[in-house]
């Protein structure tokens, strides 16, 4: 079983509508969507929920304003300015507070108490294509790489009870803990990225993260007819930095147009952008199987 | 006055609108300053004519032990919530990578052997562009907290109007960029993603108290949900921009929107005296 993790650096360079399109052309995939932050797979995908769970991550402090004795030393010792002072009246900030307990430990009065903090819910669905992995964080919440590596290890579960030869997981922009939960462990990246300037810049810096981690990956430009130039260069670096390029992917509005009709740009495009993508798809899939 | 540019789908244009909000400002007031908080991909001094000033490295506090004087009690595993401390053989050991740099584990020690030392995950740069000021904060690869670097950008909020140009999502990074801001910017596009990743974005800023306003991008590629979910829940659309093959070519070689065709700069120009409005309302 191989896992091919889907990510950009950049955010909005086609990562999910690419994701589903491989869902569609893969025969034997289990799909996992760790962008758990602001997860999209689903809407293309329409999975039905067949199972389902709450996402308790870390604690939470709060203050119970009948023992406190507003001496502030619960303000002095955090970090994470999640303690406000209303004329001496203090209370916690759930959206800053770490969940430490630097606080909860420290006040004189135990004041403070300290519960679990649920964060989400996670599903496994049924979908036309296989079964989804999935999940939703509450708004504002902590621990998305925590989340993250939940969601692929039930993929990973699901993946060896169905006897799947692959996971493909979407995953999130940037290349902070979310991104590292991501990869580790995977054994392929592809990079979809896109020829601008901030798209070449973000490139080299997920690049770098893949090869921190000594992963193989592949890129591809997408909408690469903006700037060719550019696209050349995100080429060249891509083999300057060990990496194999998987192809490109000319602008086209299917990708909004699929989008709004619930469906693979795979699946809504029979012509030139499917066979691309399918072509991407099958070299990507050779090249695992020789890792 | 601070106004927080954010989005919870990526690519959808923050960084842009971001830089030309910056720039229709500066045009009428004396000191403006962006600050690039999208610390995993910063790519504000992309967009923008500018040159270096400064460089500082930036570091969090991470716990080191004397290990010499550790008697094994315990104490700093038993208050660490991220498991970054276990007690081996009666003593303690610490797998620096998981901590949140909260303090505990020294505050703790009775024996006071752990003391804190910085350990560098990121740089802080300052770069001029006429009267604007950009102060961007970069993470270091392999680093994976980006909260702490974007709290000490944040500190730079001198100027009059402090734009803040902040990470995707909902999640830790982005509560972190947004919060204290007087006004919020939400910049979406009109397509199931862009809707869905903004109802998100808007739930969250509705827990967190904060005013927001909505910029469409590329405002005629999509369907009308987004005007739609806008009007039905009372959210100001401050501005459309519309889908042009030439602003995308512009943007690839780093020009933003403001500078890509003259009607977007006009656009620019009236919307920032309403965002400005909106964010005096709340101070």
């Amino acid at each position: 079983m191989k896992e091919l993790v889907i990510i950009s650096g950049k955010g909005g360079t086609g990562k999910t509508s690419v994701s589903a399109a491989f869902a569609s052309l893969s025969e034997s995939t289990v799909i996992a969507d760790c962008d758990v932050d602001a997860a999209d797979l689903h809407l293309v995908l329409s999975p039905a929920v067949m199972e389902s769970g709450i996402f308790e991550s870390g604690k939470l402090a709060s203050i119970d304003k009948s023992k406190c004795v507003s001496c502030g030393k619960c303000s002095e010792l955090c970090r994470f300015e999640a303690v406000k002072n209303n004329d001496g009246i203090f209370s916690i900030e759930e959206t800053s507070c770490e969940g430490c307990g630097v606080c909860v430990h420290f006040c004189p009065v135990n004041a403070i108490m300290f519960d679990e903090r649920k964060c989400g819910e996670w599903y496994i669905s049924k979908s036309r294509f296989g079964t989804v992995s999935h999940a939703r964080l509450f708004a504002g919440a902590e621990n998305s790489g925590k989340l993250v590596s939940l969601v692929r290890k039930k993929a990973k579960e699901k993946a060896y009870e169905e006897n799947k030869s692959f996971i493909i997981t979407d995953g999130p922009p940037g290349i902070g803990c979310p991104v590292i939960a991501s990869i580790t462990g995977a054994d392929a990246v592809l990079i979809v990225t896109e020829p601008t300037l901030s798209g070449e810049h973000d490139l080299e810096r997920i690049a770098s993260l893949v090869k921190h981690f000594r992963m193989p990956f592949f890129v591809c430009v997408n909408r690469f007819d903006v700037n060719e130039e550019i696209t050349s260069r995100i080429e060249k670096k891509t083999l300057e930095l060990g990496g194999t390029v998987a192809g490109r992917i000319p602008y086209s509005k299917i990708f909004t147009q699929s989008q709004i009709q619930a469906l693979t740009v795979t699946e809504s495009d029979c012509g030139e952008i499917k066979n691309i993508i399918k072509s991407i798809w099958e070299k990507i899939c050779h090249r695992m199987m020789t890792i | 006055m601070i106004i927080a540019i954010a989005s919870g789908k990526g690519g959808t244009g923050k960084t842009s609108v971001s830089v030309s909000l910056a720039k229709a400002l500066a045009e009428a007031n004396d000191k403006v300053t962006l600050l690039d908080c999208d610390v995993e991909e910063p790519n504000a001094h992309l967009l923008l004519e500018c040159s270096r000033i400064s460089e500082t490295d930036f570091s969090v506090k991470i716990p080191s032990l004397d290990i010499s004087r550790c008697s094994g009690c315990g104490k700093c595993a038993a208050i660490c919530e991220f498991n970054c401390i276990a007690v081996v053989k009666e003593r303690a050991v610490i797998f620096a990578d998981l901590c949140h740099s909260c303090g505990g584990c020294s505050l703790v020690c009775p024996e006071k052997c752990i003391s804190e030392i910085e350990s560098k995950t990121g740089v802080i740069t300052e770069y001029s562009s006429g009267k604007l000021h950009l102060v961007q904060g970069i993470l270091d690869i392999g680093k994976a907290m980006s909260p702490p670097l974007i709290r000490e950008v944040k500190k730079n909020t001198e100027s009059e109007i402090v734009i803040i140009d902040c990470p995707p999502g909902t999640s830790c990074p982005m509560v972190t960029a947004v919060g204290n801001a007087d006004y919020v910017i939400l910049v979406t596009e009109p397509t199931p993603f862009g809707l869905h990743d903004m109802t998100l974005a808007v739930n969250t800023l509705r827990k967190m108290k904060m005013n927001f306003g909505v910029v469409i991008n590329r405002s005629d590629s999509g369907d009308e949900r987004v005007e739609n979910y806008c009007r039905k829940e009372n959210i100001e659309v401050i501005m459309k921009i519309r889908e042009s093959i030439d602003v995308a070519r512009a943007y690839s070689k780093g020009i933003p929107l403001y500078d890509a065709l003259p009607e977007i700069k006009q656009d620019f120009i009236s919307a920032s005296k309403t965002i400005v409005n909106r964010a005096g309302e709340t101070i």
